[in-house]
Order: structure tokens, then sequence, then C-alpha cells
């Protein structure tokens, strides 16, 4: 088993709010990150996938089609994006780096087809990371 | 959904590595220039890694506030700006990375109550880190 890592990297902004707290228990658990008008972070995302080495090739995954599923699924989606108000989930699920990972991970699993997604991993900032692999 | 969340933190610290328990050139031979007397310092970067389900009313795995409320005081008042052998919870333990790294876990292990704790891991310099993930094996 070989494990392969592609790194990519989004801009995005969001905030922390969940409309079945009070204004007052909002701010005391999300604090600053409960601003309505939003705040941002360059991401940075790992994205680790596994498989059998293929003898043909060399390749555990054809990277073209990893960059291609990465940039169409997660990038386009996401990068240089308010996460609140336009990406889907995040209109109920309140966008954690926690919830992000798990978001990802959803949006990738069934379009990778040549290899197996084992881990991903998103940097909030360099200070702060989740990994999620996949575990319910 | 079961996530992994890692914090970084920075602390300064300087020790001497050396042990009682050896003679003056066994300690030279083992801990080399780490041994010289008037010890010296590092820039430790301490990753401590926690888990647990994602909490869907607040969308994490614990409350950073909290994680970091509890690194500052138990650990990084304790370690920053320290010289380590002379901080009391080392007693007679040498002070190296691979102790700091136990001494950490421990102290987040019986303390820290708001997540399920991975491991710890400490970059002494850029070259070298150490991780610590608990176990039942003698350490001291
Ligand atoms: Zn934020």
């Amino acid at each position: 088993m070989v494990y392969l890592t592609r790194k990519a990297e989004f801009a995005a902004s969001h905030y922390y709010h969940n409309p079945e707290f009070t204004a007052e228990e909002n701010r005391r658990i999300f604090g600053k990150c409960n601003n309505p008008n939003g705040h941002g972070h360059n991401y940075t995302l790992e994205v680790t996938v596994k498989g059998e080495v293929d003898t043909r090739s060399g390749f555990v995954v054809d990277l073209k089609q990893l960059k291609e599923v990465l940039n169409r699924e997660v990038l386009d989606a996401m990068d240089h994006r308010f996460l609140n108000k336009e990406v889907p989930e995040f209109f109920t699920r309140i966008p954690t780096t926690e919830n992000l990972a798990i978001s990802i991970w959803q949006r990738l699993a069934p379009k990778l087809t040549t290899a197996h997604l084992h881990r991903v991993r998103v940097y909030e900032t360099p200070d702060l990371f989740v990994d999620f692999y996949g575990e319910a | 959904m079961k996530a992994h969340l890692t914090r970084r933190y920075m602390f300064s610290a300087s020790h001497r590595l050396h042990s009682d328990a050896m003679s003056e050139e066994e300690n030279k031979a083992t801990y080399g220039k780490c041994n010289n007397p008037y010890g010296h310092g590092h820039n430790y970067a301490l990753e401590i890694t926690v888990s647990g389900p994602v909490d869907e009313s607040t969308g994490m795995v614990c409350n950073l506030t909290d994680l970091d409320s509890f690194v500052e005081h138990e650990i990084l008042d304790r370690f920053h700006l320290q010289n380590l052998n002379t901080v009391p919870e080392f007693g007679q333990a040498v002070p190296t990375t691979e102790n700091l790294s136990a001494f950490i876990y421990d102290i987040l292990q019986r303390g820290f109550t708001h997540a399920h704790l991975e491991k710890v891991r400490i970059e002494e310099t850029m070259m070298n880190s150490f991780e610590y993930a608990g176990g039942n094996e003698v350490r001291r």
C-alpha cells in the first residue's frame, strides 16, 4: 500500500452561528468567530489517497484525475467564497474546520474512482488543523 | 462523525541533559554538547492532537478556547521561559524532549476532559521531533 498526498490552497470567509442558540450563547461559544460579517482564512488542504502501485503506470492514482476532481468538487466551490452563504452544506452546518474536513471528504470520496481516500487534512492556520479519516 | 484536531503552540526553555546515575565521562559520552553545565535553550513547538465526535450544535470536536486556556495554564505557564532542570515536575528525570513529551501527555491526560487525547508531538528543532501517544511501558 502506498499513500500519496496532494496539497491545495484556497481562501474563504466564514462565521460561526447556531440559530438555535441565543445571541448571548452564540457569543460565548463562538467568541469573535460569531461576527456575522465573517472573517477569512487561507486554508491549506492535504488530500491523501492510498492504493497499490499500478504495475503498468507506476502510479497509485492518476494525479491528473485527482487534481481535476479536487478543482471541480472543492476549489471551484469554496475558493474565494463566503462559506456560510455560497456553499450549500454550510447553509445549515457550521463551517468549522472540522466540518470543512468532513464536507471535503464527502465531496471527494464518491468521485475518486482509481484510488481510496485515506485522509483529508485542513489547515485553517499553520497552528490549527483537522484530520478526517471518514470515521462515523 | 469523528475528527482529529491538532493545535500547535510555541514555548522556549533551557535545559541541561545530565544524569546523576552516570559518571562524568558517561554523561559527556551520552549527552555531548547537551551536557554543558550551563545549559542551553530551544524554541519548542508543541502539537497536541485530540479527537472526538464533531458536536452537531457547534461543529467542533472541542472548543478551542477550552484547549487554549488549559494549555496556557497547565503547560505553557509551567515551561515557557523556564529552565526545565528546575521545574519541580521533572524531579530527577533528565529533561530530554522524550521525557517532556510524556510529561505533557500526562498533564493533558489527567486534566483535559473536553476531548480524547490522541498524542503529543514536540519539535525541539526543525530537524528533530518526538511523539508520545501514551502506553504502559516504564518511562523513568
Ligand atoms: Zn475563522
